[in-house]
């Protein structure tokens, strides 16, 4: 059933001894101004446990001020990712939600139905964090099913998600057997299986290594589509964000620079983000046909058909297609004889010039398709490419990415 | 003396220690867990008021016991009347002597271990749905057992080693509150006692030796 769920966090703290909790293991400073940072320490909730070396960062300003203050509101079920750099603020806003550290301000309303007023453990609000932190004297079995056993509420079994997951051979393990990926598996079926209204994923792919990532993520995107819950998704990884977002929140120094779909967000050539090297236009379409004496299958998005290197997924699935902004060439008429297979008429939307690189970022509408090409400065001259011009997008087969 | 008395005693000693320890260690609990864990005014002072019997004349822990615990302290009186129990001058009053004494190492080897446990695990389990009592018992507290043993093998030993505190708030009554430090001062007391007295010491120096290994061993175990 289609909802939304808006979130509201104002946090403004004037230094680092309001973000408190002991470091593991280490004897606090036994200073004589104790009971100073005890009493600051009391304006964090619960345990007060949430360390401050995971949000610190880009956060705390060079005054030592940390501010975050960030609004938004996404369709549900699916997957919003926020992205931005280490410290701005993402892990922080999702320790507010969950309720480890208790914001100035929240509001986090899930179809209408407020959260923030709930404690933190009656929220049903689940967590799946960087270390996966599964509790390492019980077995992986336990761990899954310690959140379930809490839950009143209806959802998938431990056989389903451990199944779903490729959890079935761990069951019986301890923690400190498994490997990073194995680990991470587990903490999202852990999470899942407390039945939450709402999944926060904190960098749940940091720590481990791009293969790992790469195993992980089919079994990452599957799952949350099972699930059919709403899910925030922290993240620096814009692969990550590309494979697995329907919608996208940019966030940075604690603000939200931009929210939309992905389509949108990837398609604006104004947004800092897209001036990254990797920046480039997601398109979702559907699988049309395949082509095998040919090699190549045809993938429907709006008004345009995209020829994509043979895929193996049942005509009528969906598609998601990444073109680097780099991979698309511009023409001003239609080119004979040369090997791209995708030539299709666009027009010019938006130029932003990228002076660092000589280059410059256009964003076009290919029949309703939104993509970003980079082009060098001279080219857009030669050409005379401006807004609204009307021009032929050229992009190879093999220069398209399907994502899933 | 006979053997049957040097069993006796050292079967008191041992009954006084554990239920020194017996008692103590819930409360050496509940007071490191909030040392470590809560934030609250006053910390210090109660940081300072559990160090003390560690730093004071053993002898004046006594004495603060009397008065506080005497038939005419305030404690004393309330226990007295209320639930018809005596406290100076008997086992239990030997026991509650030895348990205030062991309170601090015992505070602080636990304080260690719970502090060893990573909040984030705490915090994990609070958004699985556990509640604090919840999250202490299936979380903290089994994450901090050896160090809670540790605790209590150290507290244990070394509540059988009391003497100062013990004798002046529970006398040395032979049979009820002479533990073995005690029936060797006495011993020693006595021209010619040194033979009790050395037969004494080695038991003693035996029970010492048997915890220090028992916590040496608890101590490699942590560490792992």
């Amino acid at each position: 059933m289609p909802g939304e769920l808006g979130v509201s966090i104002r946090l403004r703290r004037p230094g680092r001894l309001c973000l408190p909790g002991p470091s593991a293991g280490a004897e606090r400073p036994q200073t004589p101004f104790r009971w100073l940072v005890a009493s600051t320490r009391s304006q964090v909730t619960g345990s007060g446990a949430f360390r401050p070396q995971r949000v610190q960062g880009g956060a705390l300003a060079a005054g030592g001020a940390f501010t975050l203050d960030i609004a938004f509101t996404t369709p549900t079920p699916g997957v919003t990712a926020l992205f931005g750099p280490s410290g701005a603020g993402k892990s922080t806003l999702l320790a507010c939600l969950a309720g480890l550290i208790r914001p100035d301000h929240a509001d986090i309303r899930l179809d209408g139905e407020p959260l923030h007023t709930l404690p933190p453990e009656r929220r049903g609000i689940g967590m799946v964090f960087q270390d996966g932190r599964l509790f390492p004297h019980l077995t992986v079995r336990q761990n899954l099913a310690y959140g379930m056993r809490r839950s009143s509420r209806p959802g998938m079994t431990l056989d389903e998600i451990a199944s779903l997951l490729g959890l079935g051979t761990l069951l019986g393990r301890a923690p400190a057997t498994l490997s990073g990926g194995e680990r991470q598996r587990v903490a999202l079926g852990r999470a899942l299986l407390a039945h939450p209204k709402l999944l926060l994923m904190d960098e749940p792919l940091a720590s481990l290594d791009h293969a790992r990532r790469q195993e992980i993520l089919p079994y990452l995107r599957q799952t949350v589509a099972r699930a059919k819950i709403p899910v925030l998704y922290v993240t620096h990884a814009r692969d990550e964000v590309l494979r697995l977002a329907d919608h996208l929140a940019l966030i940075d120094q604690g603000r939200l620079q931009a929210f939309g779909t992905l389509s949108q967000l990837a398609a604006n050539p104004t947004l800092a983000w897209s001036h990254a090297d990797e920046a480039g236009g997601v398109l979702l379409g559907t699988i049309a046909a395949h082509h095998p004496e040919r090699g190549l299958s045809r993938v429907h998005c709006q008004g345009a058909d995209w020829l994509v290197p043979q895929s193996t997924a049942a005509i009528g699935q969906g598609a998601r297609l990444f073109i680097p902004a780099r991979e698309i060439m511009l023409a001003t008429a239609r080119p004979e004889n040369v090997s791209v297979n995708n030539i299709l008429p666009a027009r010019i939307e938006t130029i932003v010039a990228e002076p660092d690189r000589h280059g410059a970022l256009i964003a076009l509408d290919i029949a309703g398709n939104k993509l970003l090409s980079r082009v060098t400065q001279d080219a857009v001259t030669r050409l005379g490419l401006h807004e609204g011009a009307p021009v032929f997008a050229l992009v190879k087969s093999m220069s398209l990415e399907v994502l899933s | 003396m006979t053997s049957g008395d040097l069993a006796g005693i050292v079967a008191l000693t041992l009954g006084v220690a554990a239920r020194a320890v017996g008692i103590g260690l819930p409360l050496a609990i509940a007071t490191a867990w909030l040392l470590a864990r809560r934030p609250f005014r006053g910390k210090s002072l109660l940081q300072a008021a559990i160090h003390l019997p560690m730093v004071l004349p053993p002898v004046v822990t006594g004495w603060l016991l009397l008065l506080l615990f005497g038939i005419e302290g305030p404690m004393g009186r309330l226990l007295w009347q209320a639930f018809g129990i005596r406290l100076p001058f008997t086992s239990a009053g030997a026991a509650l002597a030895c348990g205030v004494m062991v309170f601090p190492l015992m505070v602080r080897a636990i304080r260690l271990a719970l502090e060893a446990v990573d909040p984030g695990l705490e915090d994990a389990a609070r958004t699985l749905g556990a509640g604090p009592l919840d999250r202490f018992l299936t979380i903290t507290l089994p994450l901090a057992t050896p160090g809670i043993l540790l605790a209590a093998v150290l507290g244990y030993t070394a509540s059988l080693g009391e003497f100062g505190a013990v004798i002046t708030f529970a006398a040395n009554i032979p049979g009820q509150t002479q533990t073995l430090p005690l029936a060797i001062y006495q011993a020693l007391q006595v021209p010619g006692g040194e033979a009790l007295a050395a037969k004494l010491s080695l038991v003693s120096l035996g029970l010492a030796a048997c915890g220090l290994l028992l916590s040496e061993r608890l101590g490699a175990r942590l560490a792992r």
